[in-house]
């Protein structure tokens, strides 16, 4: 009974999408204030509906109802709770649930504090919202029902993946579908601009905040997947190029372009309609990304359901909303001037150089997934394009962003000169400098790539505490730590975010240059050097655990005698999948992880060891979390809860209907 | 021939981890060369792995077939050749730069190209535009006029 009522939930989400599609659009486009009002109730019952429909669906995992099809396919009795949960939306259906809930809950926020918008913009922004609502939910209930029940229920289920059996599985996908789902906001801010035909300053406020924390939450859950994938898959790789790790990863450079264009609508009022071109294709590459995701056109480790109509399906709504949206840009772009100017040398130009990059980043990323597909169409040609053609063709657009990011990040508006630029960022391209010729002469013979990675690293680090020092001014040590803490918070923010992509810069470069392993059979009780390490295999023994067995090992590891830790490196099977997983076993650390992995048994009585050093590794994920906290704070801006707090007065003094 | 009775042998092996103990080359440089021509062959029957990380059989095969390449003394682009006539160039996770493939190796520089052209005419129309603009009209003169005589 329950499950039907979540199932009816979802259906009546579906209407009160319609409404909210409906009624806001033609109350606008006809002057009606009351349809224009219908948006908020509708968005808001879509939301609550949704909610009630996805605990619903909750309940049924926990409580393993095999009577429900997807619980069957993806849950099993002895599964731990966590991961009932969880399991939720490790599948298809589920998922796609969470991705409609995301989007109503976007809606909702954007109806609850949208007060200071302009009644037309708002019900627009809300219907555009709501006709995305109309696609993803009309796809979810037809193609694929998260509510489908079984005539004759089995006694247990078929499990979850096993390598889905993790804690990641918890995080990473809701924080990454708060990002892609989040770009809708921007997609739905621009349409209802070009709609209206005037982009201001205002529109920039407006639409940078959403984007902020869609590409603050795509940032967090990129980080989680490839920390996932690091400590998951038994070999320590952290990005592998697939072609879903590419499907999230060109929504966030677009979404970051567009947060540094948005800057430029909100403060010179120029870049408009690059901005919204911006806005459209950002949420168009996450649409493009689900389209990548759920059809199975392109073989990836993530793939989900590999189901030609739903591909179809997906690919529909891509061309709708894609096509709609490119199309009414192309009639209204025209119509939105320009008002602010600026010259060659000018922080407006150092950000256009900043989308330039950006932008065609992502379209390497782009072309370099979609290749295998269309030469085989086009060409006849059946190829592969991995990971050292998009190390090839991406890096270097990588490397220019962080050489002119300093530069750009302290060149003042409208109109800059070169020297008075560089001049207080001479010390900190020598020390940089400096640090690239020692990391030369520590590393003998081997690649290039550490110390260009620590020469941009550190330029782009020390960059933006010049950037801070900058903004202190003159002055003794209190004058500037006070005018320091009045700094605006975006400020702090810019340079936060900056500083972590330097740290992150420097993760992958010394991690991917400096990694070394050692792969060999040792017997119980061996043991061996590796690197400083002496590394003593003590124990392996075999265990039950909740739904899999699994072979652990005790391995000690010491450094001239000198205990360091105690590792337990394990090989699991999951019976009801008939799965093995390696469960790695890692020793972090701010300078290295020390990694290990335990294989097979041998032939004599041994067992297939590897061990790895990833230096620095942390310092890859770390950099991403700073840069979402750089992103945090610049949300927490004055200006940005002044906007809000103009909300509330404003809604307090519109009178009574 | 001796290739495919080692992939055979290997076949019904129990399933193997990335790169095994006992496949490991005596000598280090041979190996380095292995490993480093392993990270660009794709595992054909897993999605998008390399063979020097897959877990598969195939990967496996392939792992040493290289390797008995390099140890009967071929030279990396001969093994790549070798490997690319018997599977295709699918096998390859770095796309050749020949043919129709050049237009993705020529993609991003051309679109970056593209891109600072556009945002050149752009920033150039605006220039001359404002230009234009900043000319004051005859009564705005007139009233600059008035003003500075004051």
């Amino acid at each position: 009974m329950i499950i039907e009522l979540g199932h009816f939930a979802l259906i009546l989400a579906l209407l009160m999408a319609v409404l909210q599609t409906v009624l806001p659009l033609v109350g606008a486009a006809k002057g009606w204030r009351g349809f224009m009002a219908a948006a908020e109730p509708a968005a808001t019952s879509q939301f609550l509906f949704l909610l009630f429909s996805f605990a619903v669906l909750t309940w049924g995992f926990v409580t393993s109802d095999f009577s429900l099809r997807l619980v069957t396919m993806n849950s099993h009795t002895a599964k731990p709770l966590i991961y009932k949960i969880s399991g939720v939306w490790g599948n298809h259906e589920g998922s796609m649930l969470l991705w409609c809930l995301i989007l109503a809950l976007y809606a909702a926020l954007a109806a609850w504090f949208g007060g200071n918008l302009s009644e037309t913009l708002r019900a627009r922004v809300l219907g555009v919202q709501g006709a995305i609502s109309v696609a993803f939910l009309g796809f979810l209930i037809f193609t694929s029902n998260p509510f489908t029940r079984l005539e004759i229920p089995p006694l247990n289920g078929e499990d979850l993946n096993p390598l889905l059996q993790d804690p990641g599985l918890a995080f990473h996908p809701p924080f990454l579908y708060l990002g892609y789902v989040g770009l809708s906001m921007a997609f739905s801010f621009a349409v209802a601009a070009l709609i209206e035909g005037r982009v201001d300053a205002a529109w920039g406020r407006w639409v940078r905040p959403w984007t902020l924390v869609a590409w603050m939450f795509l940032t967090v859950g990129i980080a989680l997947g490839s920390w996932w994938a690091y400590y998951e898959l038994g070999w320590g790789g952290f990005w592998f190029w697939d072609p879903v790790e590419n499907a999230s990863f060109m929504p966030w450079l677009i979404a970051a372009a567009l947060l540094h264009s948005a800057i430029v609508v909100e403060k010179r009022e120029s870049l408009k309609s690059w901005t919204i071109l911006l806005s459209i294709l950002a949420f168009g590459f996450s649409l493009i990304g689900a389209f990548i995701v759920r059809s199975g056109v392109l073989t990836s480790v993530h793939a989900f359901a590999n189901d030609p109509e739903r591909g179809v399906y997906l690919l529909a709504i891509t061309g709708v909303f894609m096509g709609g949206a490119l199309t009414l840009y192309a009639a209204r772009a025209s119509a939105l001037e320009a008002k602010g100017v600026f010259s060659l040398t000018s922080r407006e130009s150092a950000l256009v150089a900043n989308n330039i990059l950006l932008a065609v980043a992502a379209f390497v990323v782009f072309v370099g997934t979609v290749w295998p597909l269309l030469a085989e169409m086009a060409f006849g040609r059946k190829l592969s394009v991995g990971a050292p053609f998009f190390d090839a063709a991406f890096t270097p657009f990588m490397v220019a962003l962080a050489a002119l990011l300093p530069i750009g990040a302290t060149m003042p508006w409208k109109r800059a000169r070169m020297a008075r630029v560089v001049q207080p960022l001479r010390g900190a391209l020598a020390l940089s400098i400096a640090l690239g010729a020692l990391t030369w002469t520590d590393q003998t013979g081997q690649s290039i790539l550490a110390p260009v990675g620590a020469v941009l690293a550190s330029w782009v680090v020390l960059g933006a505490l010049v950037d801070l020092r900058q903004r202190a001014g003159r002055g003794d040590l209190s004058t500037k730590a006070r005018r320091l803490a009045r700094l605006p918070r975006a400020d702090w923010g810019k340079a936060v975010a900056h500083a972590g992509f330097g740290i992150t810069i420097f993760g992958v470069a010394a991690l991917t240059a400096w990694q070394t392993e050692d792969i060999r059979v040792a017997q119980v009780g061996e043991t061996f050097a590796f690197g400083p390490y002496e590394i003593t295999l003590a124990d392996v023994e075999r265990f039950d655990g909740p739904n899999y067995d699994t072979t652990m090992a005790r391995m000690e590891v010491a450094r001239d005698g000198n205990p360091v830790a105690t590792l337990f490196p394990e090989k699991r099977f999951y019976p009801v999948a008939r799965m093995p997983t390696t469960e790695a076993a890692i020793d972090n650390g701010i300078l290295r992880d020390l990694y290990l992995v335990i294989g097979d048994p041998q032939d004599d009585g041994g067992w297939a060891i590897r061990s790895y050093i990833k230096p620095f590794a942390n310092w890859v994920w770390a950099g991403c979390i700073v840069m979402a906290l750089g992103g945090a704070l610049s949300l927490s801006d004055r200006r940005h809860r002044v906007a809000a707090g103009a909300a509330s007065g404003a809604a307090a003094a519109v009178p009574a209907e | 021939m001796k290739a495919l009775l080692l992939a055979l042998s290997v076949l019904f092996a129990a399933p193997a981890w990335a790169v095994q103990p006992d496949e490991i080359l005596a000598d280090p440089v041979l190996e380095q060369r292995a490993r480093d021509l392993s990270a660009g062959l794709r595992c054909l029957v897993c999605r998008n792995e390399n063979i020097d990380e897959s877990n598969a059989d195939l990967a496996r095969d392939l792992r040493l077939a290289v390797r008995e390449r390099l140890v009967a003394g071929d030279s990396d682009p001969e093994v790549i050749e070798y490997l690319v006539d018997r599977y295709g160039e699918y096998v390859l996770l770095r796309p050749r730069a020949n043919g129709a493939n050049l237009i993705l190796w020529l993609a991003g520089p051309a679109m970056l190209v593209a891109g600072i052209g556009v945002a050149a005419v752009a920033f150039s129309r605006r220039r001359g535009a404002t230009r234009r603009d900043a000319a004051l009209s005859p009564e705005e003169q007139a009233r600059l006029d008035a003003i500075l005589r004051e």
